[in-house]
């Protein structure tokens, strides 16, 4: 889960590290207020969760209160790669003449967190990472232990940073670490981090994305995440408590374990259709949550046919077929056709329950995602 | 010949009193495994099936000479599960439980190096060798004992492929599900290696799935070390970057790690035969065996 710039600086603005004078403003006169307040030059900055905000027109710098109305009244309500912008940061523009990176992420692969520095801040890390894997010092942290002192310091004078800074950029990076260690972080990021001509340190931009499983422990961040949904049917796939991604496409899908899911995405791609979704309902699933899962997809307007697709471990066929009886009775007509395969534990059974009006019954996985490729075509036409 | 599990495994579960541990400790005794106690703390002296519950997992361990635990603890309280039973200790530990802290994960897997044992999971289904024991919840009735070896990140994937076999008459020597989050104990190369030191293992089936590297770290590994065949499935091919695909590691990072082509290049350039379809793969096992 990932939180918004202002929600992560508030956090780091706790914690210590210092960042620039801000304001969140969710309509043009407060956003105007807050700049006079703070005093120009201001940056106005979209708190919209998508990369690249800078070049998309959703931050712009501005120098005197007519400036500011433009800007806010621009981007307020501005559609920022499908998302719409509803509030803005105001923020004191920072005078720099240096800007770093700093962040921590879990190293899956070592199974360690591992913080890194770079001096090449204020661009895209993931292409500097990739351009000149140098440009970026890397320490690894024992999680048993914590980043000792040295740690922070080593990395930061390998990355090259200038010896004056070098102990603030140390301390901060520190703060920044027991931060992402106490609130389960996955990644916690600064970039760019500044520094002024006079010599200070101020994180002019905050990411913190939160581990997700870790929620229940750290419940103010959860209540963030209200605030931080985007697509109406993801919003309405987090009530269901769904693992629910939207895609492109015209053929619904919904099926059991994350792994057969991608693997029913992937075959719907492979005999020429197109997905619209990802939609695991999880193991064990009883007939009120697939019922909510055909509804999740019926009412995505992409949608032509669903597929759906059950291979029952703890999950019973039987079940699952009464679901899908109750859920589609309950139409006079079937809003988009439905293809349905089960296999696994009493599947047979759940076969025999399925009411073959309502639902196109289909005994391999090939067969079914066939199935409903044809028939989301046959809409299509 | 199997691999981590036999007749001979000796079971503990911990978490065997809850709605989930009760349901499939009953349905791994019913498959044969050999379930001798159960470890939840305050329940010591009870039973469940007739099995003896205690209230550590050293004390099941010491008692019933219990080598093997599966974890049914909830996820709050599944970190502190894994270093009790890394502490019995058990030779096999295996974790179902799904949405465990990643941090915590970080320090049961430094704890997890400095010991011998080998962690299945966790957000696994577990492990099973046909007609001998399943420690976790595969449903039993699919699987049949032969020659394949299978493992695989995914729990419901791993049962459309043994179908797949199964239906086929190639039967199973051990499956292992390893689990789908970022950080997990036995990864694909740990297993590669018992299969390919099992004389009873004559193909191997490799599921994968996007996200991390442990597909194109495996990749290398049959290629530089393994004579048995290798076919293999990377589900996953049409996710969109950014978006996590259900699993906690299931993802392709922004930068274009992670992703199938990746992993089906490697694992083509390692000699793997990569299937579209789980239907697919098994025709190459056929082929193999």
């Amino acid at each position: 889960m990932r939180l918004h710039e202002y929600q992560a600086k508030d956090l780091f603005a706790d914690a210590g590290i210092p960042t620039p004078d801000s304001t969140l403003a969710r309509t043009v006169d407060e956003a105007v207020d807050a700049a006079a307040e703070i005093g120009y030059p201001v940056a106005i900055k979209a708190q919209v969760h998508v990369g690249g905000r800078g070049k998309a027109g959703g931050i712009k710098l501005v120098d005197d209160g007519e400036e500011a109305r433009e800007a806010a009244d621009e981007i307020l309500g501005m559609d920022l790669k499908g998302f719409e912008v509803d509030r803005v940061l105001v923020e004191e523009a920072v005078d720099f003449v240096n800007e770093l990176y700093v962040g921590v992420t879990m190293d899956r692969g070592e199974g360690k967190p591992v913080a890194m520095v770079s001096t090449r801040g204020g661009v895209n890390i993931e292409e500097v990472a990739e351009e000149d894997p140098d440009a970026i010092a890397r320490e690894h942290i024992d999680p048993a232990f914590g980043m000792h002192d040295f740690q922070a310091r080593k990395v930061v004078y390998e990355a090259g940073v200038d010896g004056d800074i070098a102990r603030d950029v140390s301390s901060i990076l520190s703060t920044l670490y027991d931060l992402w260690e106490e609130r389960d972080g996955s990644d916690a990021e600064i970039n760019p981090l500044m520094v002024t001509s006079d010599g200070e340190v101020i994180a002019a931009d905050a990411v913190f994305n939160v581990d997700e499983d870790a929620l229940f422990r750290q419940p103010d961040l959860a209540e963030m995440e209200e605030d931080a949904a985007g697509d109406e049917l993801e919003a309405k796939a987090n009530e269901y408590g769904f693992d629910y991604v939207r895609l492109s496409g015209n053929v619904g899908i919904i099926g059991n374990g994350a792994g057969l899911v991608m693997t029913t995405l992937d075959l719907v791609d492979y005999y020429g259709g197109e997905p619209a979704n990802f939609l695991d309902i999880g193991g064990g699933a009883k007939a009120q949550r697939v019922a909510n899962a055909l509804d999740m997809v019926f009412s995505d307007e992409n949608v032509d046919a669903v597929v759906f697709n059950i291979f029952g471990g703890i999950t019973r066929g039987d079940e699952v077929a009464n679901g899908i009886n109750n859920a589609l009775e309950q139409f006079d007509e079937i809003p988009k056709p439905v293809i349905v395969r089960l296999a696994g534990t009493n599947a047979k059974e759940g076969m025999e329950i399925l009411n073959t009006d309502l639902v196109q019954v289909e005994a391999t996985l090939e067969d079914a995602v066939q199935g409903a490729v044809e028939a989301a075509e046959e809409v299509t036409q | 010949m199997s691999v981590l599990v036999d007749d001979d495994t000796r079971v503990v579960v911990q978490g065997i009193t809850g709605g989930e541990g009760k349901f499939h400790a009953g349905q791994m005794i019913e498959y044969g495994t050999n379930v001798v106690a159960g470890a939840v703390p305050g329940k010591g002296g009870q039973e469940v099936y007739d099995v003896p519950v205690y209230d550590t997992v050293s004390g099941a361990a010491r008692q019933e000479d219990a080598n093997a635990a599966v974890v049914f603890v909830p996820p709050a309280f599944a970190g502190d599960a894994l270093f009790e039973a890394l502490d019995a200790p058990v030779d096999l530990v295996v974790a179902i439980t799904e949405g465990i802290p990643t941090q915590d994960m970080s320090r049961v897997y430094r704890k997890l190096k400095e010991t011998d044992t080998y962690l299945v999971g966790p957000n696994c289904p577990g492990l099973i060798t046909p007609g001998e024991a399943k420690l976790g919840i595969l449903p039993g009735n699919i699987f049949e004992s032969g020659n394949v070896g299978l493992v695989s990140r995914s729990g419901t994937l791993t049962y459309q492929v043994v179908d797949n076999l199964t239906e086929r008459g190639l039967g199973q020597s051990t499956a292992i599900g390893i689990g789908g989050d970022p950080i997990i104990g036995t990864d694909f190369i740990d297993t590669l290696k018992l299969f390919e030191a099992d004389p009873d293992t004559h193909a191997v089936v490799m599921c994968g799935e996007i996200g991390g590297e442990d597909e194109e770290n495996a990749a290398k590994y049959i290629r530089q070390n393994m004579d048995t065949p290798v076919a293999g499935f990377i589900a996953g091919r049409t996710a969109p970057p950014g978006k996590r695909m259900g699993h906690a590691g299931a993802i392709v990072s922004g930068s274009g790690t992670g992703t199938a082509e990746s992993k089906i290049n490697a694992l083509e350039d390692a000699g793997v035969r990569v299937g579209d379809t789980p239907n697919e793969v098994a025709d190459y096992i056929e082929q193999f065996l």
